[in-house]
């Protein structure tokens, strides 16, 4: 039923609050992605069954909610049952039963199921006593996990379209962007602009149409952040476009997301047509005069179509390439009309500024990057996931304690920032706050919010070469020196990975760098030596090592080493012998182990499976 | 744009008057500063991809803000100065043609330009596939602001190309051959007999000349056209050369009977 004025929306919430109070238990499943690929569905049908057939949902007052990404995503599938929070991970259908009369019915906790911290080798009972959590402060990911992203009803429960209903009915729209720039609230997409200013110059632009737009084309390799806000929380991001429309004044827009993220794009429908039930989308949004409506853009998954120039051709259904901006987008934007275009989890914090207010989004964070960011930890981290955190919080801090340490406990070796076209920071850097400006500075950036970490088993030329591969592919192609002068800084760094590298090759990726960042024509490709040049920064020795003396210390590139093992170490387990694909390790059992260099095809499964560190690199 | 302010502007320490609403690279041109362009042409709207128009602007209002714009597409503003050549913009565009050569060793157009920048053999590694190809995108604008986009851009990146749809002869060409007239490096290739004309995989029927009998166009060109400007095909069948002789014919009579078509001025003595 249409809320047509904030006195309905307020009864709403209290009668969704009412309804949620009822519930003694519930039982919270993760349904994200991630959870949803290793068979959370099969945990939820099960307990679904369970419940039903014993008639326990009044017996124990008890409710079942599939939520969207909890974020420790390594663990899963996860199930927290509320309000005592106890968190289960890798919890199978199996295991229902047990869940059920155990922890359910005679409330007991089940110690296998709990998560262990793998430094201490404790078991914690409660979600919230989990380092993974409990540095984290979630803002954009505030009901990530609470509620079920497929209910308008549970959205404004927790007191969602509150923030609409105070912007339209409380606030003028400059009072609203004013707010925004109060809050010193940044572009979350990779850019770091000032979200008021760029509101405000899109609401002074001289026109009768304005558009305000979502970009949900999270496309670097390893971040997901945007895609779980979308599939966990969609209604966020619905209000706060509506809030950032009427600030701007526009009438409609679009959320650009990809075809390749089929649950964001399910959840976003959903919840668009909820909203336009309830008249948080449409015409006279609660009662206020004002309209707003938006729509979904499907992308086909171009890397470069996260690019608002070539976005906003995508969704204006031209080929998706960059156009120069020297008139900027929120003058000429969609359909040459003023166009306000900012990422997820930028609207996903709107409705919280609007609701807890500017001054407190402001003091959270550090001086020009305010409030929090979302990453996604991944690589060679133990514990992978989903994070968000206050700004300037040091990235030893998230690897470290959020992220529990390296895996294996191996050397650190370096953190990729900001996609691939980022850069690598080396262990010096680790206690960098992390803010759009600081990354920059290192040579590094904030980007969307991916965050790779990489230990001593990782060579850093091939790194570049890896990020330089993505963009070769990724490329539009439209000006020379992306097209080109990428594709052969590419072809350099394969020599020198393959072993035919030449002196003057450093160089030589130094000045086409240079002229690739001066003379590309859109974002993708200025930043596309990144990689390159981060790495160059603080690893020069291996790229050395690489040219001059044939060497990969990391053990990556595989005409550059061979692999031994150490007589020392070797306790003759046959793991290694086991473990070779080719039949090139030769030993008995409890004596030391050797490999037949010239048959050996450095895989480095040896090394991955042997516990006692024993296959070295020569 | 329709106003006409005047803007003031710097190229290489002299100063400019011109209208807004126009290019760096238009001002230039018009003052006789030249700038090399691969993928510019005064009929179609620029898009900035050979990067070669790179100029450095001093931003008059952003700090005194400096770096390089391509003049194809930067709009001049009041107290702009602009440089057309430096060592950095040398160096960009000097490496622009060594890629381009990479690319493209075989294109002479190619060769020629690379050749001023002092280049004769590209300093990376040569593309394995040879092309002629440029991607500069004029054939595909040319086609859209004829009216036809019968040819178009497909892939990214390294492997874009310039390609008709499925690979079959398109069917909105109208075999006017302008993409082909307008390549800079002579990729498009097309072939005229007295019937036909073959280009794009089609083979177009040839229009005869009323007058002389010599090919004129395509007949689907021919129809394209006088549907375009609202005329009868009839008077579009006469060829450039026999049009041109008609029209000094009647100047002539005209002149000879002292009286101006369609008028009866006395010519002056």
């Amino acid at each position: 039923m249409r809320i047509a004025t904030v006195q309905s929306l307020k009864v709403a919430a209290k009668k969704a609050r009412s309804e949620r109070e009822s519930i003694k238990t519930e039982v919270l499943v993760c349904a994200g992605t991630g959870c949803l690929a290793n068979g959370s569905l099969a945990v939820v049908e099960s307990l679904e069954r369970s419940i039903c057939s014993r008639k326990l949902t009044a017996e124990l007052k008890l409710g079942l909610k599939t939520t969207g990404c909890h974020g420790f995503c390594e663990k899963g599938p996860l199930v927290v049952i509320q309000p005592k929070g106890i968190f289960y991970k890798g919890v199978k259908p199996k295991d229902v039963k047990e869940i059920i009369e155990k922890t359910l019915i005679s409330g007991e906790v089940i110690e296998r199921l709990l998560y262990r911290d793998p430094n201490t080798k404790e078991r914690i009972e409660e979600y919230t006593e989990i380092p993974f959590y409990s540095r984290q402060l979630r803002i954009a990911l505030r009901n990530i996990g609470k509620i079920d992203p497929g209910s308008i009803d549970d959205y404004i429960a927790v007191g969602g379209y509150a923030g609409l209903a105070t912007a339209l009915t409380e606030m003028t729209p400059e009072e609203v962007i004013d707010s925004i720039t109060k809050s010193g609230l940044r572009g979350r997409g990779g850019g770091g602009f000032p979200a008021g200013r760029k509101w405000k110059t899109c609401r002074n632009a001289p026109a009768e149409t304005r558009y305000v737009l979502c970009n949900a084309d999270e496309g670097d390799p390893g971040a997901f952040m945007d895609r779980s806000i979308c599939e966990g929380d969609p209604h966020a991001v619905i209000e706060g476009m509506v809030i950032g429309a009427w600030a701007v004044g526009a009438n409609s827009g679009s959320i650009y997301v990809r075809e390749e993220y089929p649950l964001a794009v399910k959840h976003l429908q959903l919840a668009i047509d909820q909203a336009r039930e309830k008249g948080f989308l449409g015409d006279d949004i609660l009662g206020s005069g004002f309209s707003y409506d938006v729509h979904i853009a499907r992308g086909g998954g171009a890397f470069v179509c996260g690019e608002s120039s070539a976005l906003m051709k995508s969704v204006a259904g031209e080929v998706g390439e960059p156009r120069a901006k020297y008139i900027h987008s929120v003058i000429r934007g969609l359909h040459d009309q003023p166009t306000v275009l900012n990422n997820v989890e930028t609207w996903a914090n709107v409705p919280w500024i609007i609701n807890e207010g500017a001054e407190k989004f402001a003091t959270l964070g550090t001086g020009k990057s305010t409030g929090t960011k979302a990453f996604s930890l991944v690589g060679k981290v133990k514990n992978t996931g989903l994070v968000e955190v206050p700004m300037g919080i040091t990235l030893r801090e998230i690897i470290f304690e959020i992220g529990g340490g390296i895996i294996g406990d191996r050397p650190f070796k370096a953190v990729q920032t900001g996609g691939p076209s980022g850069g690598c920071l080396p262990e010096d850097k680790l206690d960098l706050p992390v803010d759009f400006d600081t990354l920059t500075e290192a040579g590094s950036m904030m980007g969307s919010g991916g965050m790779i970490v990489m230990d001593d088993r990782t060579c850093m030329v091939d790194t570049a070469r890896y990020f330089l591969e993505f963009l070769v592919d990724e490329s539009c192609g439209k000006c020379i020196p992306c097209r080109e002068g990428v594709h052969q800084l590419h072809c350099i760094l394969e020599d020198i990975c393959a072993g035919e590298g030449q002196p003057g090759d450093i160089e030589k990726i130094e000045s086409l760098s240079d002229v690739i960042v001066s003379a590309s024509l859109c974002a993708l490709g200025k930043s596309a030596p990144n990689p390159i040049l981060s790495t160059l920064r603080y690893f020069r020795n291996e790229y050395e090592a690489h040219i001059n003396d044939g060497k990969c210390a990391a053990g990556v590139c595989r005409n550059l080493f061979s692999f031994e093992i150490s007589e020392e170490a070797c306790v003759g387990c046959g793991l290694c012998i086991k473990a070779c694909p080719v039949d090139s390790i030769l030993g008995e059992k409890k004596e030391v182990h050797r490999i037949n260099g010239k048959t050996c095809t450095r895989c480095g499964a040896c090394r991955n499976i042997c516990a006692v560190d024993a296959i070295k690199v020569v | 744009m329709t106003n006409n302010k005047t803007i003031n502007l710097e190229i290489d320490g002299r100063f400019f008057q011109a209208d807004e609403g126009m290019t760096i690279l238009e001002v230039a041109r018009r003052e006789g500063i030249e700038i090399p362009t691969l993928c510019q042409h005064d009929a179609l709207e620029p898009v900035g991809a050979c990067r070669l128009c790179l100029v450095e602007i001093t931003h008059p209002n952003w700090k005194g803000w400096k770096g390089l714009v391509t003049s194809c597409l930067y709009p001049i503003e009041e107290g702009l100065q602009v440089t057309t050549n430096n060592p950095e913009i040398h160096t960009a565009r000097k490496t622009l043609l060594d890629l381009l050569l990479a690319r493209c060793p075989e294109a002479t157009y190619i060769q020629k330009c690379a050749a001023e920048y002092g280049i004769t053999a590209t300093s990376f590694k040569k593309r394995e596939e040879e092309t002629t190809c440029i991607l500069c995108g004029l054939c595909v604008r040319v086609c859209a602001a004829k009216g036809c986009n019968a040819i178009g851009a497909t892939g990214r990146g390294i492997t874009k190309g310039i390609a008709v749809p499925f690979r079959q002869p398109p069917p909105d060409c109208i075999g006017c051959a302008s993409c082909a007239h307008i390549c800079p490096t002579d990729t498009i290739k097309y072939t005229d007999t007295e019937d036909l004309r073959k280009i794009w995989g089609h083979k177009f029927k040839m229009v005869k000349c009323v007058s002389c009998g010599r090919p004129v166009m395509p007949e689907k060109q021919l129809e394209f056209e006088a549907a375009k400007a609202g005329l009868d095909a009839k008077y579009l069948t006469t060829c450039p050369q026999c049009s041109q002789d008609q029209t000094l014919a009647t100047v002539q009579s005209s002149f000879q009977s002292k009286t101006v078509p369609g008028g009866s001025l006395e010519v002056a003595r």
